[in-house]
């Protein structure tokens, strides 16, 4: 990595960490759950990574299967994960509908 | 740079926007929802994106990975329940740290001798940071489980050798970083992590799980990170920072809400409850029949239920529901005090009332609902015990002085739901079950809410 690159990537971070805070301090309580689920399956990216292990020219057999379990346990994390954030998120969200009708 | 590869790279641009978008609207369980979506929509282009971009020539391992790792996460999105949400976190948090430690490894065997000196430093924190959450949360998914003991497990001189087991993992990075043809080194620093993770988790009671969660969460995020500075990613550096720092602030509300210095978690000094009891609890506790209890709630003019981790494990929330909206019926106004370490995540009650259908609008916040309990007719605790200790408040020589509590004890009166006559999680005696105020109601949490809204029915 060359210094350049890496000064850009220091800056990624730093600006990352700061929007991250901003961002995420104003997630309620009511949400943390989801929340950590959420980001949970958005660090599943790193299956990004693990693609290229798994399947890239020029790595060795034993790279390919490391990459394949990275591949499988990454890829489990983004499907299971936003599939169970977006099921608790509609509990949440048919809230207003179901208190209504019980209203009535 | 060819065309693919600027495909790519918009592809990551287009998923970090999205993925920031996406926690911006969980700022609102109204637009949390449709937040989701985008982040969905940024990691499917990312995904593509990489295929297309990275010069792929062996596709049977990927399409293998993809499958199967489809397979067991929709299955795992469906079946779950909602009562095991904190294990199913726990174990996802073991699967990102253990894909980011394998793509080190990775790295390790095609790249070793010609990264620089940043990258090995960057790729040492990955894999040393991957392993210990890897094995850490699967420890933490196994207590939370019940498959392992949950009490904490602690020996004398436990902390010397944790500080000689972190010590030696970071004398092997040290090696490593300068000597980076040693694999052997390389390996080794890999397997102390992993026994460092389990040493770190092993110690910690089931009732301090919200923060080594939180923690883990950070660990797993920060590990991502490092795979971003490794492979010169930017999208891989900010969704693992976004995850790192959610879960950092999380542990930090965690640790606020325990009265506990992040210092102190850092370090694993928690759960460390061994002194003597210094509670000044006795006396009688007064049993009161469903009846009576019944009879109390059914003409009270507001009722706050607290839940705590005992209406996880009676899975008790539909009960709940049901009782608050017979008593809703009968003009009685109902609330629930959420404490934020409540249960055994941040945020773990707030899913299963949600699962029962109770609006969230109902749901209180600990600075919320304390200055309401002086005008509350009965408080009724449902399996909560140290978020609702007097002690805390009262008594500075308690373990848990000074931690934030739902002061359900200035309420008119108290109905508290239990099990049995035994401690809680913490084994910490409390002064409430004491109190004049006070009133005992025993047995499974569940069959006393739905024999209390029979009652009520009848009154």
């Amino acid at each position: 990595m060359n210094p350049a690159v890496l000064i850009a990537s220091v800056y990624v971070f730093a600006l990352a960490a700061f929007l991250g805070y901003q961002v995420i301090s104003r997630v309620p309580p009511l949400l943390h759950t989801p929340l950590m689920s959420a980001t949970n399956a958005i660090s599943g990216i790193s299956l990004i990574g693990s693609l290229v292990l798994a399947g890239a020219k020029g790595y060795p057999l034993f790279a390919h299967i490391l990459g394949f379990v990275a591949v499988t346990t990454a890829t489990i994390n983004v499907v299971g994960g936003f599939g169970i954030t977006d099921r608790m998120l509609k509990m949440f969200g048919n809230r207003k509908q179901a208190t209504k009708v019980g209203a009535k | 740079m060819n065309l693919a590869t600027y495909f790519m790279e918009a592809t990551y641009l287009i998923a970090s926007i999205l993925f920031v978008l996406a926690l911006k609207g969980m700022s609102h369980p109204e637009t949390a929802r449709r937040g989701m979506f985008l982040a969905e929509g940024g990691m499917f282009a990312a995904i593509v994106g990489t295929l297309v971009g990275q010069h792929i020539v062996t596709w049977v391992w990927i399409i293998a990975g993809l499958t199967l790792g489809s397979i067991i996460g929709a299955w795992m999105a469906i079946w779950v329940p909602m009562t095991a949400m904190p294990q199913r976190t726990a174990l996802s948090h073991a699967f990102g740290a253990l894909a980011a430690a394998l793509v080190g490894v990775g790295e390790f065997l095609v790249h070793a001798n010609e990264m620089s000196v940043v990258t090995r430093g960057a790729l040492g924190f990955e894999v040393m940071l991957g392993a210990l959450t890897t094995t850490g949360s699967l420890i933490a998914a196994g207590k939370l489980q019940g498959v392992i003991y949950g009490k904490p497990v602690q020996f004398r001189g436990q902390s010397a050798l944790n500080l000689c087991i972190f010590l030696a993992m970071m004398g092997c990075f040290a090696y490593f970083w300068i000597h980076p043809e040693s694999a052997s080194i390389f390996y080794s620093m890999l397997g102390i992590a992993f026994v460092f993770g389990v040493m770190l988790v092993i110690p910690i009671g089931s009732a301090d799980m919200p923060v080594v969660m939180s923690l883990l969460n950070s660990y797993a995020g920060l590990a991502a990170a490092a795979t971003g500075f490794v492979l010169g990613n930017n999208v891989l550096i900010i969704a693992g920072t976004l995850d790192g720092f959610s879960g950092f602030i999380l542990s930090v509300l965690m640790c606020k809400a325990m009265n506990r210095s992040i210092t102190n978690v850092l370090f694993g000094g928690f759960g460390a409850v061994v002194a003597e009891a210094t509670s000044n609890a006795g006396g009688v506790m007064r049993e009161i029949s469903l009846d009576d209890a019944a009879m109390q709630l059914a003409f009270a003019s507001r009722v706050v239920f607290v839940p705590g981790y005992g209406l996880a494990t009676a899975q008790a929330q539909h009960a709940v529901r049901e009782l608050a909206e017979l008593l809703e019926g009968r003009g009685v106004t109902v609330k629930y005090a959420i404490h934020p370490v409540a249960g055994r995540m941040p945020g773990h009650m707030n899913v299963l009332l949600a699962e029962a259908n109770v609006p969230y609008s109902s749901l209180y916040e600990m600075e919320q609902i304390n200055p309401e309990f002086p005008s509350t007719d009965v408080a009724v605790v449902i399996g909560a015990n140290d978020v609702v200790n007097p002690d805390a408040r009262d008594n500075p020589k308690s373990l848990i002085a000074g931690m934030p509590i739902l002061e359900v004890d200035r309420a008119k009166s108290v109905i508290v739901l239990k099990r049995g006559q035994g401690r809680g999680f913490s084994g910490l005696e409390n002064p409430l079950f004491f109190k004049a105020c006070t009133s005992m109601l025993y047995g499974d949490a569940k069959s006393s809410l739905s024999h209390l809204a029979q009652a009520v029915q009848h009154v």
